[in-house]
């Protein structure tokens, strides 16, 4: 017997059969074939290749552009929400939709903006020449490169959070004697700290697999300026498919553990959210 | 020592008028209502004298200083709001004790004495042993309660409750009304109350400002109010809604 709404059975498993054998096909299997690539020379020819001052360099590089970039963006989209959900201004709309910038220009053209800006033949490049200042084919201009791309994803995960809290408990804050930081760390933090984990990891998870934006800016100097993401394409291209598919494990791995960390928060922020709504 | 607000107004961003020249007088210890359908201004009003919103011109003194110069934190004008605003990370202990722990250091009481004077607060409120919940997993009333020992937790000079009992129920509203008029007696704090049911403002107050657009219609004893309106729309806001 079926319920009254239920589907026939057989559309049932027909979904859920392809779902299934859409995500194996299209997702796990490329996931397992970058690690099998990986230890096809076995586990000592993958560990080799990570060794090497190339690899070790660009998986140095990527973590210290995550780590700038990402507390950066943190602190941007966490002022950046403040302001869009809890003061009206005139053109705060038009805010909003540039936050969301980002997401709508292609990577590469993110990358160009940098470039027309601070490479040589750029607005600013004569005078960053003459004051020894390397912004493009360096550590500044792949930073700046990151923080582009990953600007939205922490103001967009708490707009609307904060939006939906209103201001309520910042005035009452306020009203009980409660000075703008004490407000600030006491109250707003903590009632948006799920989100605002959830935000910074996708930040940062795309922050470390940027290729696009990076790519343009990063002048592809080995041992020097080449990130994760940049680095496999140089190897691939090389036919070192070893060594490329070693780095894009530890990348492949990385986005693992922020997959895991992400569906722990979900779970969290689930009850966080129900919380909302239900106070 | 009473509160003297003269003159105020206040317009909108965008150019709507939300007071327009409000005056009136309370002396201290009074209990105020103001009442009125919603877009009156009472709660502009109210959010001025807690100083959640300024003035645009007009003035206000309480016990002799001038209040707008005041800035909202130091006024010690404890405010309950409609939706109760509890800070919902926190443990209702937690919530009453929050006036008392942000105070610095010089000022702040004792861990033991900030346990103490939550305890007696719990108990005024009648939510012994309700503590370590959160508000969510409290009723409305109760949750009200405890916004009320939040705000009563850094000795208000002045309480300000805006709607307090807009979202409860009538039963439950009818007897916290009555608790808080005792309440108010007990404290002899100053005490203004904004609502839109003229029942409840004339059951529990000592003087009602009938508010309208903007304006004060009426204000005075709920008997003289409600014997003698003294202008048409008060007379259709007290015969309609009831």
């Amino acid at each position: 017997m079926r319920g009254a709404t239920e589907d026939h059975p057989l559309i049932r498993w027909a979904l859920v059969g392809i779902t299934i054998g859409f995500v194996v096909l299209f997702l796990l299997l490329p996931l397992l074939t970058v690690f099998s690539a990986a230890l096809e020379k076995g586990i000592g020819a993958a560990w080799e290749a990570l060794g090497d001052p190339d690899a070790l360099s660009s998986i140095k590089l990527t973590f210290i552009t995550a780590l700038i970039a990402v507390p950066l963006n943190t602190v941007f989209g966490v002022a950046a929400a403040w302001a869009v959900s809890k003061y009206d201004f005139r053109g705060k709309s038009l805010l909003t939709s540039f936050i969301d910038l980002p997401f709508s220009v292609s990577p590469v053209i993110s990358g160009l903006i940098y470039v027309l800006i601070f490479g040589l033949q750029g607005w600013l490049g004569p005078w960053l020449r003459e004051h020894d200042i390397k912004i493009i084919f360096a550590l500044p201009g792949i930073v700046l490169a990151t923080m582009f791309v990953t600007f939205p994803f922490v103001a967009r995960e708490l707009i609307p959070l904060m939006t939906d809290q209103g201001r309520d408990e910042e005035e009452a804050a306020m009203s009980l004697g409660a000075s703008g930081l004490k407000t600030f760390f006491r109250v707003t933090l903590p009632s948006i700290k799920w989100g605002l984990l959830y935000g910074v990891l996708l930040c940062n998870a795309r922050a470390m697999g940027e290729f696009g934006a990076v790519s343009v800016v990063s002048g592809h100097i080995r041992g020097q300026t080449n990130t994760m993401p940049l680095h496999v394409e140089v190897l691939y291209n090389d036919y070192q498919f070893v060594a490329a598919f070693a780095v894009a494990s530890v990348l492949a791995f990385l986005a693992l553990v922020t997959l895991t960390l992400k569906s722990f928060l979900e779970w969290r922020y689930a009850d966080e959210i129900a919380a909302v709504h239900r106070h | 020592m009473s509160l003297v607000i003269d003159s105020v107004t206040k317009r909108f961003r965008g150019g709507a008028a939300a007071l327009q020249g409000v005056s009136l007088t309370a002396p201290q210890g009074a209990f105020v209502a103001l009442l009125g359908p919603s877009g009156s201004g009472k709660t502009t009003l109210l959010r001025i004298l807690g100083g959640l919103d300024f003035a645009d011109t007009g003035t206000v003194r309480f016990a002799d200083v001038n209040w707008l110069a005041v800035p909202a934190r130091e006024r010690k004008a404890g405010f309950v709001f409609q939706h109760y605003a509890l800070f919902r990370h926190m443990t209702v202990a937690k919530n009453i004790a929050f006036g008392l722990e942000i105070r610095p250091r010089r000022s702040r009481p004792s861990k033991v004495d900030i346990a103490l004077r939550v305890k007696e607060l719990l108990a005024l409120v009648q939510l012994e042993g309700l503590g370590e919940r959160y508000p969510s997993q409290l009723s409305g009333g109760q949750r009200q309660r405890v916004a009320l020992a939040r705000a009563l937790a850094i000795e208000p000079r002045m309480l300000l409750l805006d709607e307090p009992f807009g979202a409860l129920d009538a039963k439950v509203r009818k007897e916290l009304r009555i608790w808080l008029r005792a309440l108010h007696d007990k404290m002899g704090i100053t005490t203004i109350f904004v609502t839109h049911d003229q029942e409840e403002a004339f059951a529990v107050a000592d003087l009602v400002a009938v508010m309208n657009q903007g304006r004060i219609e009426q204000y005075g004893q709920p008997d003289a109010v409600k014997r003698a309106p003294g202008t048409a729309f008060v007379q259709d806001f007290i015969s309609t809604s009831a």
